[in-house]
């Protein structure tokens, strides 16, 4: 008897709370309403798309969702379509004031709170992979979390770090950055070639970098450190590292 | 009350009958100043604040730019034949056109031809048979358009080419690797889709003997879901 109720929950609790859930999400949607002469609902949220329906000035919709520049609007009368950030940002909300509808710029990204991005580069010529996510704890200051895996022909490493970034102009275009952290570094050499242990290791990194903000919630950023191991060996290992790659915020 | 204002201004100790003391003398004047400006005299004050205030809380726009999938298909592990892949996806959608993508898989070789002819000769253990990999890849949606099943039903879709960067774990070792593959991506709803995939992780390889490129081509299917 014990046995049926995982199942018993499994089978009628789990989709009960599921259809309970999305009863709750479906309330209230932000109401617009069209001031341009009209605008045009399409089939799907893409340029490519068919126009459906053609709402005229004065009439109310609702927005149902967005997915990244289009907005899938409802009319009073049940029409669902998708419309262009462009078309929708010039219509009015329901209290006769202009949209705010988020649309990113440079003031954005100097105020970012989170941001995360995969880079590629190279660690003392092996390939490099690297992928982080980082909190901004003020303007000019920032911690990350980052995961680095290094592909040699010798052995490859992983790497777990946590870095405190301190930018000085966050509100520049360009923005320089320097970094310091420590995390570990796990090595496994190429088991074809060398007879050797996996070995995990503490390390501690500087570097500096910039962030170039592209547009909307993107920017390039590049970077370079300098990588130094604790080894249990009589030894520290110093490494060089440099890396590029595409980052997003929020 | 008054039981209070006498233990402050009776109380022997001098420290705390002269702190008690200045303690109300600050306070009580305050307290028949602003009795009288609310009331300013006993009339009503000719202008009246504008106290109908609008409502502001607007609700949320919800944001569908995420999409995680669960894929499974077969992959062709170069010399070690097809076997079956499992996997799962997670995009996120730049623009209408471009999407990022993390996606992580796993398969498990079988035996080269050479093992099975010869019988009992190994050339991996059972550990090294396992073929993990991830990318970061960049999709770019090709073709987007409608289909139509039957009359009255149009779903929407997009043909997407997508390429990276990675990492292989086989044979024991970790190999870097690129991946470029064609996709189709059919919307049943707005979020929710059928994906089907062919991708090749191509990665260097000297298992062999000797270096060469090897090509692991992947067929699959995969449910998403917009989030």
């Amino acid at each position: 008897m014990a046995s049926t109720r995982p199942h018993f929950f499994l089978i009628y609790l789990l989709p009960l709370w599921l259809l309970s859930a999305l009863a709750a999400a479906e309330e209230r949607y932000r109401e617009v309403e069209i001031s341009a002469p009209y605008i045009e609902l399409q089939t799907g949220p893409g340029r490519a798309f068919p126009a459906i329906h053609a709402v005229g000035r004065g009439e109310r919709v609702e927005i149902l969702k967005r997915r990244t520049d289009w907005f899938k609007l409802r009319t009073h009368k049940g029409v669902e379509g998708w419309v262009h950030l462009d078309q929708l940002s010039e219509n009015l909300d329901h209290q006769g004031e202009p949209l705010h509808l988020d649309a990113p710029r440079m003031d954005d990204f100097s105020r970012r709170r989170w941001e995360a991005g995969l880079l590629g580069g190279y660690f003392e010529g092996a390939a490099l992979l690297s992928a982080y996510g980082g909190f901004s704890l003020s303007q000019n200051l920032s911690a990350e979390l980052a995961f680095s895996h290094a592909l040699g022909n010798v052995s490859s490493q992983l790497m777990a770090d946590i870095n405190l970034v301190a930018q000085p102009f966050p509100e520049w275009r360009i923005s320089p950055f320097f970094t310091i952290g420590t995390g570990i570094i796990h090595t496994r050499p190429r088991s074809t070639l060398v007879q050797s242990e996996d070995r995990t290791d503490q390390t501690a990194n500087v570097g500096l970098g910039a962030r170039l903000y592209l547009g909307r919630r993107f920017m390039l950023r590049g970077e370079y450190k300098n990588r130094l191991v604790f080894t249990s060996r009589d030894d520290n290992e110093e490494y060089s590292e440099w890396k590029l790659g595409i980052a997003f915020f929020f | 009350m008054e039981i209070r204002y006498r233990f402050l201004l009776l109380k022997h100790r001098p420290i705390r009958r002269s702190v008690g003391f200045w303690l109300l003398m600050a306070l009580l004047p305050w307290q028949s100043l602003s009795a009288a400006g609310g009331m300013e005299n006993g009339r009503e004050p000719v202008i009246l604040p504008d106290l109908d205030r609008r409502e502001i809380v607007e609700p949320e726009i919800d944001t569908e730019d995420f999409e995680i999938s669960l894929f499974a298909g077969v992959l062709s592990i170069e010399d070690f034949g097809t076997n079956p892949v499992y996997g799962a996806r997670l995009d996120y959608h730049l623009s209408e056109d471009f999407f990022l993508q993390a996606d992580a898989g796993y398969s498990r070789a079988s035996k080269t031809s050479y093992e099975l002819l010869s019988g009992s000769a190994q050339l991996l253990t059972d550990d090294e048979r396992d073929f993990t990999y991830y990318n970061f890849s960049l999709g770019y949606n090709l073709l987007p358009g409608e289909v139509f099943i039957g009359k009255g039903r149009a779903f929407n879709s997009h043909l997407y080419l997508i390429g990276g960067v990675g990492n292989v774990t086989f044979a024991g070792d970790d190999h870097f690797s690129t991946n470029l593959g064609l996709g189709y991506r059919f919307l049943f709803t707005d979020a929710f889709a059928l994906h089907l995939d062919v991708r090749d992780h191509l990665f260097n390889s000297d298992l062999l003997g000797e270096d060469k490129t090897t090509h692991n081509i992947e067929l699959s299917a995969g449910l998403s879901l917009f989030f």
